[in-house]
């Protein structure tokens, strides 16, 4: 029996920093096999990616490899000089970047970045037969008109596209090992699914051995025979991936097991009060099992609540809703076509799609932040397109926003007080003592102490940012709340935290909902109802467990068929 | 783990011992010790540098000798000039020697740092007011605003700063003094600083807590003041202070040329015009408003390096 | 590409109308005898008085006068000196010298200030690099006649490596001192901008995926890093052209360079306001000229905005 193709033993990767030495990794072993696969899964700052990069030496700025050793066919990669790499790089192990905006050089065409690639590895040499195998490989790495767009640039290649290219490059000297770094989080759903599809059977067909990097358990579990869940640096759980879900044995393990929301199946219903689950979280830190967000929880009373919703006047009706963009030089483009739906109070509605399917166009309207071209939306009984200016500001108190970014939804020179306090200022509510008793409210609110409110937003984490922007949301008791994708930044257990937090507000407040996002399996867990958009149409809309359940659009099929992990079966 | 040595491997479940990694909280919030944000903790980062110290003591120094050049000589820098002592050697009391109408050379070298800090200073002034209106207005409000404001820079842009300033003071020879000066260099010289805020704005404006701010209804006057501009000034105080050391040579420059200001003002510009035709005989006449000006423009420049350095995060991670 | 070039050309015809009537308002639109005030304390015979009104139509409503203007610099026709000299005649024969002079300059910043910053970048922290930094500094401090006289003083009178002044006919040999000292201010911008652009390449993803490729280091840093890198560096040439111009005028004032830059120093210092009018607006032209042509290069470098 020979030895393993790839084991890692006891690796150390450190950084220097100004304040001294900072561990990143910390005693990481695995060993991989010939001919398997295997993923490495943890939150951002979990070590993960930085293990990939200390296995080809490219670790980032100061960082470097303290300790242990990386075997590959038993040479050690830790001692192997520039020159020793750079012969494996490529030829012995090949690697898939993460973000396929960035890891093209954008001056550069296509064909050449493949050519050099090829011939840095002696594929093949002479003009011609470098040119030939460029198309060859990236024909197999599905992009099928490859003859034609060699001389292309990156940037005229959409980011599927690109992301083909750079597995055609990582795969082109047909390396043993093949490490993918999160391939395809920056994608589409669909595409995703499509290209690990690809990359999948490719390797297969090669032999290659894959080991993936991915924050997504559902994925890993899906793509890989084996898992390692990392965890500040080090490894806390590692077996055959099957057996980690259904039986994960480490409380971390289980916390990412039960946030994922790709792997949840029901609703999350609000239980007790918020500052009573909230407190249990930060005072009990060591019983894991306790602080488990469970996201599986099962549905109770939440058809009772909805069923008293629907005699009431809906929240936000939208009527007919277009929205076309004048292009200069190749006319309109449609981004919202007819699009039409009600919210009913105290519920939420999603409005799912991939990128530039809409949906946050209909947001922008929705906030007249954008004028739309044609119909109707009606808030609290006004008609938008019908309010005057005066009338819009005091309709602005009734609806507000929390976005994307947490980084930069927040004023970064703004103290978190002032911050909260804006819209109390802007529509000149309170005295100035009233308004800082309201932001404490607030903040007490969003499960955040009060001492914030004299720290500015780059102290805090994601979450917490996010936090503060649904304080700031909440600050003129606003009836509808619209969630422009506002938890897709997050690590998933903080996603589920702010879930929580989302559904327990609504149930305090009756809020209402629209929850504008991209990933179907979020939906599942925070959503009544749900819309799918398609290329500015709403395609389907339904009831939250009927969209699940009984797809009816074809498009919905393939978006819920994308969603990974989501055919795998939990033993719990 | 163990070795798999068996002919099939097996894949072995292993679990990390909990005391190994203790789990934390979820998102705990760790915000002890002083409050940061930009400024603050540029201020932090221009505390711990030298060159930071170094370059303000300078500047302090001349400003000193600016304001009060009587404390640091007794000689008048243009009254009493002795022939006999032209391009004479340094003598007790004259520590640099004599120019070529024989005045005390150390004493015009006082009582010219007022001139070129004050130039430095008006000019600066000028300078940031009108690019940071042109910038902020073209940046801010784009569309027909934005074409018209980047248009108007683009054609001041378009005549270099010293050259226009060489044409207005060629034309103003009568007019001739600091404020005049001020008004012919700063009034070229602001596009540059307009174009820096004018993409660092169009950077910050579609930020989404500029969407939040129009969502709770501020208005759009007061977001651009209270939100965009605020975020995006930095480079321009990077500039700013840079701009002071350009303004300062441009008014040695237009000095040099003879179309700076009149030799009835003290300015090391003209002092250096002066002894420039008895560079062979009496180097040291030229060689000390040249070193004055020279270590004056580079305590600004060094300031701006610094300030740089601390306000821009990529410019940090660069050091 | 075509359509990024016509562009550019269309969007120069309102800056060039705009600097023109500029430079052409701030003459003859200042308060008083616009001719009084440009001979300032040295009137002229009356005669050349009247020649002048009639060359600048001062008679005329100024509107009228700013065409007459711009119609003489479309026909390539920029007046006369104040000696009576064709300004075109001028310019045939110092245009030459000072093109040699600012190529030399542009060759001494480009290879000097990129090899420099290029070392610096990738040995970032290292003593080179620190030295580096550190002489750039003092070298952007340094007024370009304080500069220049200095130069002069050591290097052609007191050590007599180069000649002091330019001969006749401006031997490349004369001008290599006059270009070192116009290229110094340049060469030490270039030198920080092209090592902040190569720190700043260096970390970008694409260069991690070429190393991830089997690249040599030997192959990545040219070809990846330095060409990715020289765009910034490139855009920088177009504003660092003004500062040339300036650089020029006065080097050439002090190293007694027969180039375009010395006639306008000299008009400048006696104080010939036409002649001064006529070489600005020609400096402006040619500024304008160059800065098209770099965002021309520019677009052949990053073939986003070629294809934009």
């Amino acid at each position: 029996m020979s030895t393993p193709l790839l084991q890692v033993k006891d690796l150390e990767v450190a950084f220097r920093t100004q304040t001294g030495l900072v561990q990143a990794v910390r005693g990481v072993s695995f060993t991989l096999e010939r001919g398997s696969s295997l993923a490495i899964v943890g939150e951002s700052g979990s070590g993960k990616s930085t293990t990939a990069h200390a296995i080809i030496n490219l670790l980032p700025g100061t960082g470097h490899i303290s300790g242990g050793q990386v075997l590959l066919d038993g040479e050690d990669l830790a001692k192997a000089s520039q020159k020793e790499m750079e012969e494996i790089r490529g030829r012995k192990i090949g690697f898939v970047p993460q973000d396929p905006m960035s890891n093209l050089n954008p001056v550069w065409s296509i064909g050449f970045q493949v050519e050099e690639a090829i011939r840095a590895n002696g594929i093949a040499s002479g003009r011609k037969e470098v040119k030939q195998r460029a198309i060859q490989v990236l024909k197999e790495a599905g992009l099928h008109d490859a003859d034609r767009r060699l001389k292309q640039f990156p940037h005229q290649f959409s980011g599927g596209m690109r992301q083909r290219v750079l597995i055609g490059m990582g795969l082109a000297a047909n390396p043993q090992l093949l490490i993918a770094d999160e391939p395809t989080s920056a994608l589409d759903v669909t595409v995703q699914r499509v290209i690990l599809d690809h990359l999948e059977s490719l390797t297969r067909e090669l032999g290659t051995t894959l080991l993936f990097i991915t924050h997504d358990l559902g994925l890993a579990a899906e793509r890989a025979e084996q898992l390692l869940v990392m965890y500040k640096g080090q490894v806390v759980e590692s077996g055959p991936s099957a057996q980690i879900l259904q039986n994960p044995q480490h409380p971390y393990t289980q916390r990412l097991v039960a946030a994922a929301p790709s792997l949840a199946s029901r609703r999350i219903q609000a239980t007790g009060s918020i500052s009573a689950a909230e407190s249990a979280i930060a005072t009990d830190a060591s019983s894991a099992a306790g602080e488990a967000i469970d996201l599986i929880a099962t549905a109770e009373a939440r058809a009772e609540a909805l069923e008293a919703a629907a005699s009431q006047p809906p929240a936000i009706v939208v009527e007919n809703l277009t929205k076309v963009f004048k292009i200069r030089g190749s006319g309109d483009f449609t981004a919202v076509d007819d699009v039409s739906f009600q919210i009913a109070k105290g519920t939420t509605t999603a409005l799912v799609g991939e990128s530039g399917s809409g949906k946050s166009t209909v947001a922008k309207m929705l906030l007249k932040l954008e004028d739309a071209t044609s119909g109707k939306i009606v808030v609290g009984g006004h008609d938008l397109a019908s309010v005057s200016g005066r009338e819009m500001f005091g309709l602005r108190s009734r609806m507000q926003p929390v976005f994307q970014d947490p980084y930069g939804s927040l004023n970064p020179l703004r103290n978190i007080g002032n911050t909260i306090a804006e819209p109390l200022t802007t529509h000149k509510i309170g005295t100035a003592a009233s308004r800082r008793e309201r932001v404490f409210e607030l903040l007490d609110q969003v499960s955040l102490p009060r001492t914030l409110v004299s720290r500015y937003p780059n102290e805090l984490s994601g979450g917490q940012r996010q936090r503060i922007a649904i304080a700031r949301a909440l600050a003129l008791k606003p009836e509808i709340v619209i969630l422009d994708e506002a938890v897709s930044a997050l690590d998933v257990l903080v996603q589920a935290q702010i879930l929580r937090l989302l559904a327990e507000l609504q149930a305090e407040l009756n809020l209402t909902y629209l929850f504008i996002t991209h990933d179907l399996a979020v939906v599942r867990v925070i959503a009544d109802n749900v819309c799918v958009m398609q290329k500015g149409r709403i395609v389907e809309a339904a009831t939250t467990d009927e969209v699940f359940d009984n797809p009816k659009e074809q498009y919905t099929r393939d978006l819920l068929a994308a969603i990974p992990g989501a055919n795998i079966k939990l033993g719990a | 783990m163990p070795d798999t040595s068996s002919s099939k491997p097996r894949i072995e479940h292993y679990v990390a011992p909990l005391e190994e990694t203790p789990l934390e909280a979820i998102d705990s919030v760790k915000a002890e010790g002083k409050p940061s944000n930009l400024w603050i903790d540029a201020w932090h980062d221009l505390r711990r540098r030298p060159m930071f110290w170094i370059s303000s003591a300078l500047i302090l120094l001349i400003v000193f000798v600016a304001l009060f050049p009587g404390l640091f000589t007794n000689e008048s820098p243009s009254e009493g000039c002795l022939l006999a002592n032209s391009n004479g050697a340094p003598a007790p009391g004259h520590p640099l020697g004599f120019t070529r109408q024989g005045c005390d050379v150390f004493a015009r070298i006082v009582y010219g740092a007022s001139t070129s800090l004050s130039v430095g200073i008006i000019v600066t002034i000028l300078v940031f007011t009108l690019g940071v209106l042109f910038g902020a207005f073209a940046g801010y409000y784009g569309g027909w605003v934005d074409g018209v404001l980047s248009r108007l820079g683009d054609i001041f842009f378009s005549i270099p700063y010293i050259l226009a300033a060489v044409v207005i003071m060629s034309v103003l020879a009568n007019y001739r003094n600091v404020w005049v000066i001020s008004l012919a260099i700063g009034i070229f010289a602001w596009p540059a600083t307009a174009r820096v805020l004018r993409s660092e704005i169009l950077r910050v404006k579609n930020s989404d807590f500029v969407t939040a701010a129009t969502a709770i209804g501020v208005s759009r006057f007061k977001i651009m003041w209270a939100h965009v501009v605020p975020n995006s000034i930095a480079p321009v105080i990077v500039i700013a202070t840079i701009s002071l050391a350009g303004a300062i040579v441009a008014e040695a420059s237009l000095s040099f040329l003879g179309v700076g200001l009149p030799s009835s003002i003290m300015s090391w510009g003209n002092d250096i015009a002066q002894a420039q035709t008895t560079l062979r005989t009496a180097p040291q006449v030229l060689i000390y408003p040249s070193i004055a000006l020279s270590l004056t423009v580079f305590s600004f420049i060094m300031l701006g390096e610094v300030i740089r350095d601390a306000l821009d995060p990529k410019a940090r991670a660069q050091r | 590409m075509l359509w990024y070039t016509g562009k550019r050309l269309l969007q120069i015809i309102p800056v060039l109308l705009g600097a023109t009537f500029l430079i052409y308002f701030m003459v003859f639109a200042m308060p008083g005898d616009p001719i009084a005030a440009l001979y300032g304390d040295r009137p002229p015979a009356p005669g050349v008085i009247d020649q002048i009104r009639e060359q600048y139509h001062l008679n005329d409503p100024f509107i009228v006068q700013y065409f007459y203007y711009l119609l003489g610099i479309f026909q390539g026709d920029f007046g006369v000196t104040y000696s009576g000299q064709p300004v075109n005649e001028v310019l045939a024969r110092t245009f030459p010298v000072t093109i040699r002079l600012a190529l030399l300059a542009i060759f001494f910043e480009m290879v000097a200030g990129i090899t420099v910053g290029l070392i610096s970048g990738l040995r970032k922290g290292g003593i080179f690099d620190a030295t580096g930094l550190a002489v750039s500094l003092v070298l952007i401090s340094l007024p370009i006649f304080v500069l220049g006289f200095v130069a002069q003083y050591f290097m052609g009178i007191q050590w007599g490596w180069f000649s002091p002044t330019v001969g006749t006919g401006a031997p490349l040999e004369d001008l290599i001192l006059p270009a070192i000292v116009l290229a110094t201010i340049s060469f030490a911008q270039i030198v920080r901008l092209t090592r902040s652009s190569v720190i700043e390449t260096s970390s970008l993803d694409f260069v991690r995926t070429a190393y991830s490729k089997g690249l040599t280091r030997r192959r990545v840093v040219p070809v990846h890093i330095l060409r990715n890198s020289l765009i910034p560096v490139v855009t920088y040439l177009g504003t660092d052209f003004g500062t040339l111009l300036v650089g020029a005028t006065i080097t050439e004032g002090i190293f007694n360079v027969p180039g375009v830059g010395r006639t306008l120093y000299q008009a400048v210092i006696r104080g010939e306001g036409p002649t001064v009018v006529s070489f600005v607006t020609i400096m402006v032209l040619l500024y304008l000229v160059v800065n098209l042509l770099i965002d021309l290069l520019y677009a052949v470098l990053d073939p986003r905005i070629r294809y934009a």
